[in-house]
C-alpha cells in the first residue's frame, strides 16, 4: 500500500523541525494548522517521515484535546467552561450559537461547516465568556459578538479576515508591588549580575538568602532545585518555563507573558548562568498552553529582539562561553501537561503522562539531561531579585513566604485582573480591593487549592496558610456552591490522562455522584461513598491532579455541608435512576402496561 | 447461650451461577462454616420465602423488573448486603447490551430474525420486563460490601463468611484481589 507524498507545505514543516521525533506533538499542531484535522493517511505519511510507529503518532494525536483524529469542522467554535464563564452566561451563548448555525453541541455539523462544543478554562476568566474559534481565543462573549461570529461563519469568512477587535485581549492590573512596579528593562539584571558574579555562585546564593519558592503551586525553594541541577552531570543542562497555566481560575502568566514578557526571558537567562556557571551548554525552553496561541508571535519578536540586542544567543551579554537561547513549544489542551514531568514528556513529543519520580527532572528532565522547570512568576521573581537583591525581597511578605505573589481575581467582583500583593495579604483585605462586596465564597488557588467561606476571611496568602497558584475566584451570594463544585469535579474527570486508576476511576465515580445529587437522587450513602473514594485517591493517585482533585469536594462537604445536604433525598439510599423510566422503553415495544410492567420505588421499599 | 447462627440467603440476578459454584467450591471448609451459618432463601435450599437475614450475598446484575423486585426485597430483609462478582460490581458481560437500544434488540430477536413467536415481542404479564440498561446493583441499593472476581475464588467466599461469622470487618488480602 502507498502512502501519498506529504504536501510541499507539510515538508517544510518537518523540515523546520530536522525531522526530529522528539518534536511530534509541534508537528502535529503544525500539520493540523494546515490541513484542519488529522486524516489516517497523514498521520501514515507522518510516523513513516519521522520513522515512529504509527501507533505511536496515533497515540499521541489522540492524548491531545486540540488535536483532532476526525473531521472537526472548518470553524471549531470551543467555549471556556470554567465556572467564571458560566457565572458570565456562556452556557445560554453555547445555546444561542447552536441554534442560529443549525448545530449540535460535540457534533460537526453535515456540511462540515461547523463543530461547537466546551473546553476547560481558557484562562480569560477576567474578560469572559472566553472562546476559541479554530485556536484563537477571543474574550466576552455576548449576544452580539456572538451574532456577529455566526454570520462571518456562514459567510464562511477566513478567520484572518474577521475584524481583529474580536481578538483583542486586555490585560488588566490593578495592584502592582515588587514584580510589576516598574516596567524592566531588558538586560538590566543580567548585567548587574554578570558585573560581580563569574559562575552564578553569587546570583545562587542570593537566590536561596531571598527565600525564593515556586510559584506555580507547590512553593519548592528554587535556588535548592537551581543548586541540584547546576551540581548534576549532563550534556546539555535545560531550563524550561512552565507557561502551561492551566488550573481554572488562573490567567496571571498569560499577563506576564503579555506585558512582562522580558522579565520572564531575563529570569530564564539568569537561570541558565547558574546551571551552566557561565561555561557548560544551556538550553531553555517554554511550553506554552495551546490556549495562549495568540501569544506566540508576540513571544517569538521578544526572543529575537533579545538575540539582536546580544541578551540571546552565543556569548550573552560579550561574556565568552555563556551562550544560551530560548525556544518555544505549543501545548494542545491538556492540563496534566502542567505538571512537570507530564510537560517534560509532551515537550519530548510524547503523551502528557506523569513520570514515575524520582529521578526527578533536576536529574534527569528533558531528554534525560539535568532540568529546571520552574513556574513563568518565578523565573520573574528571580529577575527581580537579581536587580534589587535579596534584602529588599525579604522586606516583604512573611518569613515563611518571602516577596510578593500575582493573584488572578475574578467572579462576582467589580475589577477582575491581576493584583500583586506581598505574601500574607488577608482574602478581606483582597475582597475589599477588588470590589466584592458579601461574597458567600472565595476559591484560592483554583479547583486543587481551597474554597474558603467568610468565616476564614482573614486568613492570609501564604505558603504557611492558604497556598496558591494564583486563581482567587469570588463567589456572590446569588451562586450556588454545589454547581460550583460540580462543575469542578467534571473538570478533573475531563482532564485526568487515565494512567492510573485512583484517579480515573476515582474521578468518574465522583462524577457520577455528583450527577446523581444534582438529579435530586443523592443520598447520605453516597457522602460516605464520597469519602471512600476521596481517601483512595488521595493515598493512591500517581501525580498532584488525582491528590487534589478532591479537594473542592472535601472543602464543599467540611465547610458548606447544609449546600450539599439540602440536595439529598431525605432517604438512607436513592437509586442511581428511575427505576420506573428504564422501563419505557420496553413497554413501549411490547405494549405492555399492566402493573408488573411498572416499578414504583415507593410501594416496593416500604 | 449457644451461638445463634448467622442466617444466610443468596440469589442470582443477570448472572451465571458461577459466583454460586464458586461459593460451594469451598468443599469441606464449608463444613467447618455450617455449625456457624445457615441458608435462608437461596439456589441451594429452595426456600421460596425470604425471612429476615444477617447477610445476603447477591450475584449478577440488574437487567429486568423482576431483579429490582428480588434486589430490593432483599436489601430490606437482610441486615448487610454484598455485591458478588463482577456482574453485580459491574454488570460485567450482560451489560455488553447497554450501548445497543433495548427496543431495537426486541425488534432484532424477535420481529427481524426467524423464530417461534410469529411476529410478536412476547407481552405476557408473567414476563418481567427488561430494563433499557443492565445496571450494577450498587446503582439501586445501598451495598455493604463487595466480593471483586468473575467469579470470586472460594478462598475470598471463605474469608467474606469466616469474617462475618468472627465479628470482624470483612478484609480481603491483596493476593486475593489481584488479576494479574
Ligand atoms: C496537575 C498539575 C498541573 C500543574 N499545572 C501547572 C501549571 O499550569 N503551571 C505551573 O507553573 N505549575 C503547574 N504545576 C506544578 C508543576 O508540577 C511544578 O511544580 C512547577 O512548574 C514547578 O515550578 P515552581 O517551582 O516555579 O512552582 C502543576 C502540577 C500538577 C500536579
Ligand atoms: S493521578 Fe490522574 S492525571 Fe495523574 S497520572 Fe494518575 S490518572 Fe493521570
Ligand atoms: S461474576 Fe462471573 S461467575 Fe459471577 S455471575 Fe458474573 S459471569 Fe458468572
Amino acid at each position: 500500500m502507498s502512502t501519498p507524498p506529504l504536501t510541499p507545505e507539510l515538508e517544510a514543516v518537518l523540515d523546520r523541525h530536522g525531522r526530529d521525533p522528539t518534536r511530534l506533538v509541534q508537528i502535529l499542531r503544525e500539520a493540523q494548522e494546515l490541513a484542519g484535522w488529522l486524516p489516517p493517511p497523514l498521520i501514515t505519511a507522518l510516523a513513516r517521515a519521522l520513522r515512529l510507529p504509527r501507533a505511536r503518532v496515533e497515540g499521541t494525536a489522540a492524548f491531545y484535546s486540540f488535536l483532532y483524529l476526525r473531521p472537526a469542522g472548518r470553524y471549531r467554535v470551543l467555549f471556556s467552561d470554567n465556572v467564571t464563564d458560566r457565572m458570565q452566561g456562556s452556557e445560554a451563548l453555547l445555546d444561542q450559537l447552536c441554534e442560529r448555525l443549525w448545530a449540535e453541541k460535540g457534533r460537526v455539523t453535515e456540511d462540515g461547516l461547523v463543530y461547537i462544543d466546551t473546553t476547560s478554562c481558557t484562562g480569560l476568566c477576567d474578560q469572559g465568556p472566553g472562546l476559541l474559534v479554530n485556536g484563537w481565543a477571543i474574550p466576552r462573549a455576548s449576544r452580539e459578538r456572538l451574532d456577529l461570529i455566526a454570520g462571518l461563519i456562514l459567510e464562511q469568512r477566513p478567520l484572518a479576515e474577521w475584524p481583529a477587535e474580536l481578538f483583542h485581549i486586555d490585560h488588566p492590573i490593578h495592584r502592582r508591588d515588587l514584580l510589576l512596579a516598574e516596567p524592566p528593562t531588558a538586560g538590566e539584571a543580567l548585567a548587574a549580575v554578570l558585573a560581580h558574579d563569574a559562575d552564578g555562585s553569587g546570583l545562587l546564593a542570593q537566590v536561596e538568602r531571598a527565600g525564593l519558592r515556586g510559584r506555580g503551586g507547590a512553593g519548592f525553594p528554587t535556588a535548592r532545585k537551581w543548586a541540584a541541577c547546576r551540581q548534576a552531570p549532563g550534556a546539555v543542562h535545560y531550563v524550561v518555563c512552565n507557561a502551561d497555566e492551566g488550573e481554572p481560575g488562573t490567567f496571571k502568566d498569560r499577563v506576564l507573558l503579555a506585558e512582562y514578557a522580558d522579565l520572564v526571558l531575563e529570569g530564564m537567562t539568569l537561570c541558565a548562568y547558574v546551571l551552566g556557571a557561565g561555561r557548560s551548554p544551556t538550553q531553555g525552553l517554554i511550553y506554552l498552553r495551546g490556549e495562549y496561541r495568540f501569544l506566540l508571535e508576540h513571544l517569538q519578536s521578544a526572543l529575537a529582539r533579545r538575540r539582536a540586542a546580544g541578551l540571546l544567543g552565543r556569548a550573552i551579554c560579550g561574556r565568552a562561553g555563556f551562550d544560551f537561547d530560548i525556544e518555544l513549544h505549543l501545548g494542545a489542551g491538556a492540563y496534566v501537561c502542567g505538571e512537570e514531568s507530564a510537560l517534560l514528556e509532551s515537550l519530548e513529543g510524547k503523551r502528557g503522562v506523569p513520570r514515575n519520580r524520582p529521578p526527578y527532572p533536576v536529574t534527569h528532565g528533558y531528554l534525560g539531561q539535568p532540568t529546571v522547570v520552574n513556574n513563568v512568576e518565578t523565573f520573574c521573581a528571580a529577575a527581580v531579585i537579581a536587580r534589587h537583591g535579596a534584602e529588599a525581597y525579604r522586606a516583604r511578605g512573611t518569613p515563611d513566604s518571602p516577596g510578593s505573589k500575582l493573584l488572578s481575581v475574578a467572579g462576582d467582583c467589580a475589577r477582575p485582573g491581576v493584583y500583586e500583593y506581598p505574601f500574607g495579604v488577608t482574602v478581606r483585605e483582597v475582597l475589599a480591593d477588588c470590589g466584592a462586596q458579601d461574597a458567600q465564597a472565595v476559591q484560592v488557588g483554583g479547583p486543587s487549592g481551597t474554597l474558603v467561606g467568610p468565616h476564614e476571611f482573614d486568613r492570609r496568602i501564604a505558603f504557611e496558610d492558604l497556598a496558591t497558584a494564583g486563581a482567587f475566584t469570588v463567589f456572590g451570594p446569588q451562586r450556588d456552591l454545589f454547581e460550583v463544585v460540580r462543575n469542578y469535579v467534571h473538570f478533573f474527570a475531563h482532564e485526568s490522562c487515565g494512567f492510573c486508576t485512583p484517579c480515573r476511576v476515582g474521578t468518574a465515580i465522583l462524577r457520577g455522584v455528583m450527577d446523581k445529587i444534582h438529579a435530586g437522587r443523592g443520598a447520605r450513602h453516597d457522602l460516605e461513598q464520597l469519602e471512600q473514594v476521596e481517601r483512595a485517591m488521595r493515598l493512591a493517585s500517581h501525580c498532584g491532579l488525582g491528590q487534589t482533585a478532591c479537594n473542592p469536594l472535601r472543602d464543599l462537604r467540611t465547610r458548606f455541608r447544609p449546600t450539599l445536604e439540602r440536595r439529598l433525598a431525605s432517604l438512607d439510599f436513592a437509586p442511581a435512576f428511575d427505576l420506573d423510566a428504564a422501563l419505557a422503553r420496553a413497554r413501549a415495544f411490547t405494549g405492555r402496561d399492566d402493573a408488573r410492567a411498572h416499578l414504583h420505588t415507593d410501594t416496593l421499599a416500604s | 447461650m449457644a451461638e445463634r447462627r448467622l442466617r444466610v440467603a443468596t440469589a442470582s440476578l443477570a448472572g451465571c451461577f458461577g459466583c454460586h459454584m464458586s461459593l460451594l467450591d469451598m468443599d469441606a471448609r464449608l463444613l467447618e462454616l455450617l455449625p456457624h451459618i445457615e441458608f435462608d432463601r437461596s439456589p441451594f435450599t429452595d426456600i421460596k420465602q425470604l425471612s429476615p437475614c444477617d447477610l445476603g450475598l447477591i450475584e449478577g446484575g440488574v437487567c429486568n423488573a423482576e431483579n429490582v423486585e428480588v434486589l430490593l426485597e432483599y436489601r430490606r430483609k437482610c441486615r448487610i448486603l454484598v455485591a458478588v462478582g463482577a456482574c453485580a460490581i459491574t454488570g460485567g458481560l450482560p451489560a455488553q447490551r447497554n450501548h445497543l437500544d433495548i427496543g431495537a434488540c426486541l425488534q432484532e430477536v424477535y420481529l427481524t430474525e426467524p423464530g417461534t413467536t410469529h411476529g410478536l415481542i412476547p407481552n405476557d404479564p408473567e414476563l418481567p420486563l427488561p430494563l433499557d440498561k443492565v445496571y450494577p446493583i450498587q446503582e439501586v441499593v445501598r451495598v455493604d460490601y463487595f466480593l471483586p472476581g468473575c467469579p470470586p475464588p472460594a478462598e475470598a467466599f471463605w474469608r467474606l463468611l469466616s469474617d462475618l461469622v468472627a465479628g470482624r470487618t470483612p478484609h480481603l488480602p491483596r493476593e486475593l484481589i489481584r488479576y494479574d
